[in-house]
């Protein structure tokens, strides 16, 4: 196993034993192959660089490489910007660590050699984000390699795989050049996708929105700090803030537009579909430190003779979000709010029960104009996990679910 | 009068009320931004005015009445300068200056830039902690109570205790530097002269007044402020679009740290200058100063502002400074993380106290020395520290289109020069102490 840094301002030379130059980069090339060093730049002093390609290296140490060719068969240095540079783009820059799910930022570059009939391919295996690539860094040149070996073998290690490491770029035309995508990054849950992005810079962060597909976007932004979310949504296009907008839940995209300032908020309602663009305008409405502006228009109700069955037909054959799901509201004949059913009762109740037999008691239900402190109140007391809000004329207009209360509790 | 009139008429009522309501919300909002944004400039600057500040202005305005007074233009330029630059990439990057200077400039200039602040950090928080003994003495407490007390306090209160709260009350304790002010206005000083003085620069080149003025320099314009100031503007996440409310911090942060460095040297030019008592050596000749306004009360009312100042700063420092080499390092910071998670931050954070504290404890502590190296770390530390500031501020691919301006860099680089050559000068003289008698340094 080699080490980038050990590596990195080592002596090159070429078949015939003469000094080429020394090697002051790594590159690597996604597009082709995504850890195998594709190409060695050889710096030269005041001439102008060499690269030297994968399949021309004979044999590395550190301190020393030997090429298989000689000086006359290597390219000129063009920069190129589809090459990941080991040295200006990983070394001390941040990473995500999509197994970790956090910011790291890179000490050094653990290497293994393949060696394949006269040459030697370098490929990369993991990151260094911990002690031992600091020291290494920080003693290389002044200390004899085998020394910071034996010093290096004391200390813990900390190693991200190279696999488990997605890069940040902020130019969007380098990301398509160096296969940059963010498919690791939607596999993680959206809270952790929020922690990592919090920890981002602004143009990474704007980056990685714009890479991630509209569900993942959505689901982040909802976790992430208000502040940053309207930073990020502000920045955005008009049509791909709304179509990110539109997959969130009404009182999550009310709460990101309350954050925005109006003429952006009527811009963004206005690309929205009309439909989803009223829910949101209706939760606007509402103060946000009353229940008003903590309920989501998103919720179940059925009437209050349906059976069990039916309900369950009737939740089968609507699109709802069955994660969310734990209350199903219940009206009379008068369109009125009548009760609640918990999906416990619901789930063990008799195929012909009707769900007015199931409904908790006592009745329990907030009007939008309540203050948050009842809203909190009442979920303490009566150990809620939903509530329904209910308008003056008794008609069911939202329901307050308790992660709500936890982010309103933890946001005291 | 009909049904449509009237209800046309409560819809017009409520409309209005429903937009008076949003005004008032917006209006709510604004304000709310304005204090989010607000903080990092002001705290900053009245930490400026901690233990070892006071000591030396009062020295300056003590040893040299008025004359030194030319110079405060010139520093809270130089001040607003280099924080402003720390400011705008703290809000353009989102990063603070230990990353990025970590990742522009490499590991081994972060590594030298971290060592030599931890280094003087240490000294500054032995001098902080020097303060509280100083000021706890005029309150007849002995050092060997006073200090571990705060000690732990300090430990305690910022990694228990709701650190931001207390902050809040740190720096409305702050308002007690008024004293200063006060008993400026009752010493009677000759304002004109004071104000010539502020005004036309009154160049002395010997040995003692060009060391003072590297005091005061030097300890007005701290890089520790530079890293801490960023960090902060990160992490109340303001961003360019409200970069015009964090420069309106930094700015009114500054000015108001110099207007108190203005009243504190006149106060002490106006009494103990005035009345030959030109040699301070200790706070309870400095808090002599106070005696026009506070009488018998001037030494309490001294020793009560120094000891908020020495608290203050105590409890600042030692964090930022673990968290800023932490950072830079790239290892786990942050008070929100257990010890096994975060050990060499919080390991850095007791160090500096623990240490810190102790030395004063000690008896027969060469304190002097200590206080003299750190002195002469910041020499070094200074320069390296605002190059790397002044680069970084021009780099147009990190700052997109608010690098500095031509005019800006032209301030920027003769501010930076300016005080590389005093700090220079500060650290030449501080090791060949032989060669300047006659120039003291003190503990407050």
């Amino acid at each position: 196993m080699l080490h980038a840094t050990e590596l990195l301002g080592a002596e090159a030379y070429d078949a015939q034993g003469n000094f080429v130059g020394r090697l002051t980069e790594l590159f690597i090339e996604p597009a082709d192959q995504p850890n195998r060093v594709a190409r060695l730049l050889l710096g030269r002093g005041k001439y102008q660089p060499l690269v030297a390609r994968y399949d021309q290296v004979a044999f590395v140490a550190p301190g020393t490489v030997r090429l298989n060719v000689g000086e006359g068969a290597l390219e000129h240095y063009r920069p190129n910007e589809a090459w990941l540079a080991v040295r200006k783009d990983l070394l001390d820059q941040q990473i995500i660590d999509t197994s970790g799910r956090k910011v790291v930022r890179v000490n050094d570059i653990n290497l293994a050699e393949q060696r394949t009939n006269g040459t030697v391919e370098l490929r990369v295996t993991q990151v260094d984000v911990g002690l031992t690539g600091a020291v290494r860094r920080l003693l290389q040149g002044l200390a004899p390699p085998s020394m910071i070996r034996r010093i290096q073998e004391k200390l813990p290690a900390r190693l991200i795989r190279w696999e488990f490491v997605n890069l940040i770029e902020s130019d969007p035309l380098r990301r398509v050049k160096l296969r940059i995508t963010h498919q690791k990054l939607e596999r993680l849950h959206p809270a952790d996708l929020a922690d990592i992005m919090e920890q981002l810079s602004p143009a990474e962060r704007q980056s990685i929105i714009a890479s991630l597909d509209e569900q993942t976007a959505a689901e982040a932004l909802a976790e992430l700090d208000a502040r940053l979310t309207t930073q990020i949504v502000e920045k955005l296009d008009p049509e791909r803030a709304a179509d990110i907008i539109e997959e969130m839940e009404p009182d999550q995209a009310a709460d990101l537009l309350a954050g925005l300032s109006p003429e952006t908020s009527r811009e963004l309602l206005q690309e929205m579909p009309g439909e989803e663009a009223q829910e949101v305008r209706a939760l606007l409405r509402f103060d946000e430190n009353t229940a008003g502006g903590m309920m989501n228009t998103d919720f179940v109700f059925v009437g209050e003779t349906a059976t069990r069955d039916e309900v369950v037909e009737w939740i089968r054959s609507r699109d709802i979000n069955l994660d969310q799901l734990d209350v199903v509201f219940l009206i009379n004949a008068e369109a009125k709010f009548s009760g609640a059913v918990r999906l416990g009762r619901l789930l063990l109740a008799l195929p012909g029960q009707r769900m007015v037999e199931l409904k908790a008691e006592p009745l329990l239900f907030v009007s939008p104009e309540a203050e948050d402190k009842e809203v909190l109140e009442m979920f303490d007391k009566y150990n809620l996990r939903s509530l329904g809000v209910v308008d003056q004329g008794g008609r069911p207009i939202g329901a307050i679910t308790v992660d709500d209360v936890v982010t309103r509790l933890r946001a005291r | 009068m009909n049904w449509t009139t009237i209800s046309a008429a409560v819809e017009a009522w409520r409309a209005r009320g429903l937009a008076a309501r949003q005004r008032t919300r917006r209006l709510r909002r604004r304000l709310v931004v304005f204090l989010a944004v607000v903080g990092p400039g002001l705290i900053t600057s009245n930490v400026d005015n901690d233990a070892g500040g006071i000591s030396t202005y009062s020295l300056a305005g003590a040893q040299y009445g008025y004359a030194l007074l030319w110079s405060l233009i010139p520093m809270t330029i130089a001040l607003y300068v280099t924080e402003e630059m720390c400011a705008r990439m703290g809000v353009v990057t989102g990063k603070g200056l230990s990353d990025l200077i970590r990742e522009e400039f490499g590991f081994r200039p972060t590594f030298f830039v971290m060592v030599t602040g931890f280094l003087v950090d240490l000294g500054n928080v032995v001098a902080e902690f020097a303060g509280v003994a100083a000021a706890m003495e005029i309150f007849h407490v002995s050092r060997y109570i006073a200090v571990p007390l705060a000690a732990m306090a300090v430990w305690i209160l910022v990694l228990r205790g709701n650190y931001r709260q207390v902050e809040k009350i740190f720096l409305a304790l702050c308002s007690f530097y008024l004293a200063y002010l006060f008993s400026a206005l009752l010493a009677k000083p000759d304002w004109l002269a004071a104000a010539h003085a502020v005004v036309v620069p009154s160049l002395h080149f010997d040995a003692g007044s060009l060391l003072m003025l590297t005091a005061l320099v030097g300890t007005t314009i701290a890089p520790w402020q530079f890293f801490y100031m960023q960090a902060a503007f990160v992490e109340k996440r303001v961003g360019p679009r409200q970069y015009p409310q964090a420069r309106a911090d930094v700015l009114v942060g500054s000015i108001s740290c110099m207007v108190v460095v203005f009243f504190i040297i006149v106060c002490t030019a106006a009494t103990l200058y005035a009345s030959g008592h030109r040699q301070i050596t200790d706070a309870a000749d400095a808090a002599r100063a106070l005696e026009p306004l506070a009488g018998r009360w001037a030494s309490l009312l001294f020793a009560f502002g120094l000891l908020n100042a020495s608290l203050f700063a105590a409890s600042i420092l030692p964090l930022s400074t673990a968290h800023v080499i932490c950072e830079g390092l790239g290892f786990e910071a942050g008070i929100n993380h257990k010890f096994s998670e975060a050990p060499i931050f919080y390991w850095l954070y007791t160090i500096l106290i623990v240490v810190g504290a102790g030395l004063i404890l000690i008896p027969g502590a060469p304190l002097l020395r200590i206080l003299l190296l750190s002195q002469v770390g910041n020499g070094i530390w200074l320069p390296i520290v605002l190059i790397f500031i002044v680069l970084l501020a021009n780099r147009r691919d990190l700052m997109g289109d608010k690098v500095n301006s031509r005019a800006f860099n032209a301030v920027a680089w003769t501010t930076s020069l300016a005080m590389i050559v005093l700090t220079i000068v500060l650290v030449y003289v501080a090791l060949r102490p032989g060669r300047f008698p006659g120039v003291g340094m003190t503990l407050p």
